[in-house]
């Protein structure tokens, strides 16, 4: 029987053959490799969100395999010797077995913990971004909408990861929780009830948080997520106007193989600064806390960030119980406002903005440039009021920290930032209006007259005047196309060329071009410089 | 073998695979056309062979090298470094931030090569691909929603209302009865037992008054607590001193002569006559508007603040509250010595405890 020669190099061949054959992937793969997509720095802020997640699922199984969610009553005899024979929950316990008795469980710890925080911060900062360049115009309104549930959906996930370890500090997050939840008119002790079980704190809240918080809520986190990325792959990246990009095209790179190496190396950057953070920052010492006792609090508690601006709003909000005198007598507590009241509001409104835009400007056109936040001066103000609102509850929910450190009146604080909420998100909302009209003014300003060189000319009359630098040869002014105009002289190659390499030249720099000067009369005397008066 | 490229990004003659003279960029490009993308700009940024790409492929290699000698470190420490907590400071307290350190660092060395070797090292291009999904084919809408109307009207609902009534009523209870157990497994009563307005406080069912007792235990004499000071105070049954009385504890102060004198009068204002012994008065520690243990007391303005939310409740006025968000009092508990010397609650709370909710009035 004759061998037939094995090649190796025709191995790889005649997989791909024979997988194409079977599933016609040809095709679309080359689609997928050629994809374009547009590059900009501020697209990569939605991208440190998704690493994030991907983090949180990385380390959030290590911790499920050491974590007990309980809360049946143990007595501490770990390796932490002040909480030794302390009565706590299982829970607590063995939150504390991950921090100190398994080997590397608390970097795990703080990676988790740091990797959810940062998986918020990217989300806030991404939708800023989508919200202030109107990327959530026609036709991403869908997206746009599952951004904004995102965003309360890994809410929901941070508190009840926040809630497990049953330390002092979280069940007294808890405990407001259960106020806020039995706040609410009509239903608010039954649905307490149902879902501590009887009365706070019960037996069964952390278990139910646990199956919630690795299971249902990552579940929709990731369901949301592939949406969410299917829906921008889809309907394809906006991108900035600039030469050559229009409604209807994307300029930028193929995804292969540059885009997506920048992308993986971009995951590891974002993967490797939360382990350092993990390991140089403590997050979280529930240690230092103890265990939950109903008694037992301090001052300065303050949840997690994303977490503060409600914890603001509950401090500002004024003592104000409705009270309806029908039967018994029935009351609607001042806490369900600003905790049921006010993140609902926020839903609704970040939920419809696009539809409220779209009608007020009736624009229902597709929209795949982005606009400049100057151009559109009602949505920016509009976006900095909100950003306003929200520094002034998330800062009073640290008000306590502020009165004690600065030494302010904590009562004037509550003041302050009842007021400051009232009148300073409409300021807020007048300075950014202004302040875009004004960027506006100076584009048009350039570009009809050119840059500003810093040149001082002296005319014949005595006036001083200064050299601007037309963008153009003809006459006539350039039309504003919704992006960058250059107003340095470096940005027009003014400047010679920067001399490459950090502690010596790698290369010889370019000749720098020598601007032609005018030629200097030679029959004229140079003169020193005078005021001009003549004697 | 040709490709064709009907989109409007083509233009160029169609490619003969087979041609000897087709470089392989050639077919990339070709392929990209095929998919609406035109790569209008291709520059490589090192030149094969130079210096500059020696130099980078020697950056690229150190990032890779710095990851792997990081990533050894990383374990080196996993193994052997001493990462059993001990009290005090020891070398166990840098194990984490070490373990970070290599680890990050390892990373980053990863992402930093990456980066490099794609930021650099590849050609930089620019490529236009068009989007199509402005243009509308009016011709498929039409086909798609005649093809689902007929599929409408194959079912023939409209011609056999029958079918479309006794399916609603026929499967909206199924619906339900996914619910059910999820519903009726949760849902549990919130007054079971009068539980949202006794504590643990309520005389035992025998009418025995509870006695106030210390976290540890022990019950408290008048003289245990001298003049301003405050304590906290547990009723004295099983797991009185536990979460399962999460509502009980109180706080119970010894008001100086003339605070105490004032408080009276307030108690009196509103029928709390008898609240108090002596110069004691005992108040809720739960607060009243979200349920933090209101637990800062300030012994010269003698008021009681709440670290969560900053409200504040005026102990001689009753534990009015003054400032901040909560609008209830805090619930006193009436307490009265008894023959053994020991402070006993009279009775439970005689307003409801905790945080407010729709039906407490």
């Amino acid at each position: 029987m004759k061998r037939r020669k094995f090649e190796m190099a025709a191995v790889p061949g005649n997989v791909a053959r024979g997988v194409d054959d079977r599933f016609q992937m040809a095709t679309p793969l080359r689609r997928l490799l050629n994809k374009v997509f547009p590059d900009h720095w501020s697209f990569l802020l939605g991208e440190i969100a998704l690493f994030s997640f991907i983090v949180l699922l990385l380390t959030g199984v290590f911790l499920t395999f050491f974590f007990e969610p309980a809360m049946t009553e143990v007595i501490y005899n770990g390796s932490y010797a002040p909480l030794r024979g302390t009565p706590m929950s299982a829970a607590y316990a063995s939150s504390l077995d991950i921090s100190f008795d398994v080997r590397g469980g608390l970097i795990m710890r703080q990676m988790h913990h740091w990797a959810a925080l940062l998986f918020m911060a990217a989300i806030v900062v991404h939708m800023l971004r989508v919200f202030f360049t109107g990327a959530f115009r026609k036709p991403r309104e869908a997206n746009w909408i599952i951004g904004s549930l995102l965003f309360w959906v890994g809410f929901l996930a941070g508190f009840t990861g926040y809630s497990l370890p049953d330390d002092g500090l979280s069940g007294t997050g808890l405990r407001i929780a259960s106020g806020i939840m039995l706040s609410i008119p009509v239903i608010g002790s039954w649905l307490t009830s149902s879902i501590f079980d009887g009365e706070f704190p019960g037996t069964i809240i952390v278990s139910r948080f646990y199956i919630a918080h690795v299971l249902l809520i990552p579940g929709l986190l990731l369901a949301l997520i592939g949406a969410h990325l299917g829906l921008v792959f889809k309907q394809k990246h906006t991108q900035w106007p600039g030469p050559g990009r229009t409604n209807d095209n994307v300029v930028g790179e193929r995804m292969f193989p540059r885009y997506a190496l920048k992308q993986g190396g971009f995951f590891m950057v974002v993967f490797g600064v939360i382990a350092l953070m993990a390991g140089l920052f403590q997050i979280n010492p529930i240690w230092l806390f103890g265990p939950y006792e109903a008694w037992v609090v301090s001052a300065a508690s303050q949840p997690d960030w994303y977490v503060m601006f409600l914890d603001g709003s509950t401090r500002l909000m004024p003592a104000w119980e409705i009270y309806i005198p029908i039967g018994d007598g029935y009351v609607i507590p001042p806490l369900f406002w600003p905790t049921v009241v006010l993140p609902g509001v926020l839903v609704g409104m970040s939920v419809l903005y696009p539809f409220i835009e779209a009608r007020r400007l009736k624009d229902y056109r597709h929209h795949n440039l982005l606009q400049r936040p100057r151009d559109v001066p009602a949505r920016s103000g509009l976006g900095a009021m909100a950003v306003t609102f929200y520094l002034v509850l998330a800062l009073s929910g640290a008000n306590d920290v502020i009165a004690d450190k600065f030494n302010i009146s904590l009562n004037a604080m509550t003041w302050g930032g009842r007021i400051g909420l009232l009148l300073l998100p409409p300021l807020a909302y007048f300075v950014t209006y202004r302040i875009c009209l004004g960027l506006q003014q100076h584009d048009r300003e350039v570009l009809a007259h050119g840059v500003e060189t810093g040149i001082i000319r002296r005319l014949p009359d005595g006036r001083f005047v200064e050299v601007h630098q037309p963008l153009h040869r003809e006459d006539g002014e350039l039309e504003y196309v919704g992006w960058v105009v250059p107003k340095k002289m470096n940005r027009l190659g003014a400047l010679g060329p920067a001399i490459r390499g950090f502690f010596y030249p790698i290369e010889k720099p370019a000749e720098a071009p020598v601007s032609p000067a005018p030629p200097v009369d030679s029959d004229t005397e140079r003169s020193e410089i005078t005021s001009g008066e003549r004697r | 073998m040709t490709t064709t490229h009907p989109g409007h990004a083509g233009g160029d003659q169609p490619v003969d695979l087979d041609d000897p003279d087709l470089s392989r960029f050639d077919i990339v490009r070709a392929g990209a056309r095929a998919d609406d993308i035109q790569i209008v700009h291709y520059e490589p940024q090192v030149v094969p062979g130079s210096k500059a790409e020696r130099r980078l492929s020697r950056t690229v290699a150190l990032f890779f090298l710095l990851t792997g000698v990081s990533a050894t470190a990383f374990l080196a420490i996993y193994i052997w470094w001493p990462w059993e907590y001990e009290l005090g400071y020891g070398g166990d307290k840098w194990y984490t931030p070490l373990l970070g350190v290599t680890l990050g660092i390892s990373l980053l060395g990863i992402g930093f090569g990456i980066l490099t070797w794609g930021k650099k090292l590849l050609p930089k291009e620019v490529s236009v691909q068009d989007r199509h999904e402005g243009e509308v084919n009016e011709r498929d809408r039409k086909i798609t929603a005649q093809t689902m109307l007929y599929m409408a009207d194959e079912l023939g609902v409209k011609r056999r209302p029958l079918l479309g009534v006794s399916l609603l009523a026929g499967l909206a209870p199924v619906g339900a009865v996914a619910a059910a157990p999820l519903v009726g497994g949760l849902i549990s009563q919130p007054h079971k037992n009068n539980q949202m307005f006794t504590t643990g406080f309520a005389p035992t069912e025998g009418g025995q008054k509870v006695r106030l007792v210390r976290e540890d235990g022990r019950p408290i004499r008048p003289a245990d607590i001298s003049t301003g000071g405050q304590i906290t105070v547990f009723p004295g049954i099983e797991h009185g001193v536990s979460n399962k009385y999460a509502d009980s504890p109180a706080l119970l102060i010894h008001l100086r002569d003339a605070d105490a004198q004032e408080a009276r009068e307030a108690n009196a204002r509103i029928g709390h006559d008898d609240f108090m012994w002596g110069n004691f008065a005992a108040y809720s520690k739960i607060c009243t508007h979200a349920g933090c243990p209101a637990s800062l007391y300030e012994q010269q303005t003698n008021r009681l603040l709440c670290p969560c939310h900053q409200s504040q409740f005026l102990i001689t006025d009753n534990a009015k509250p003054i400032f901040g968000p909560a609008s209830r009092r805090l619930p006193q508990l009436p307490i009265v010595v008894d023959d053994e010397g020991y402070f006993v609650a009279t009775s439970d709370y005689t307003e409801t405890v905790g945080p407010d909710f729709w039906e407490r009035p």
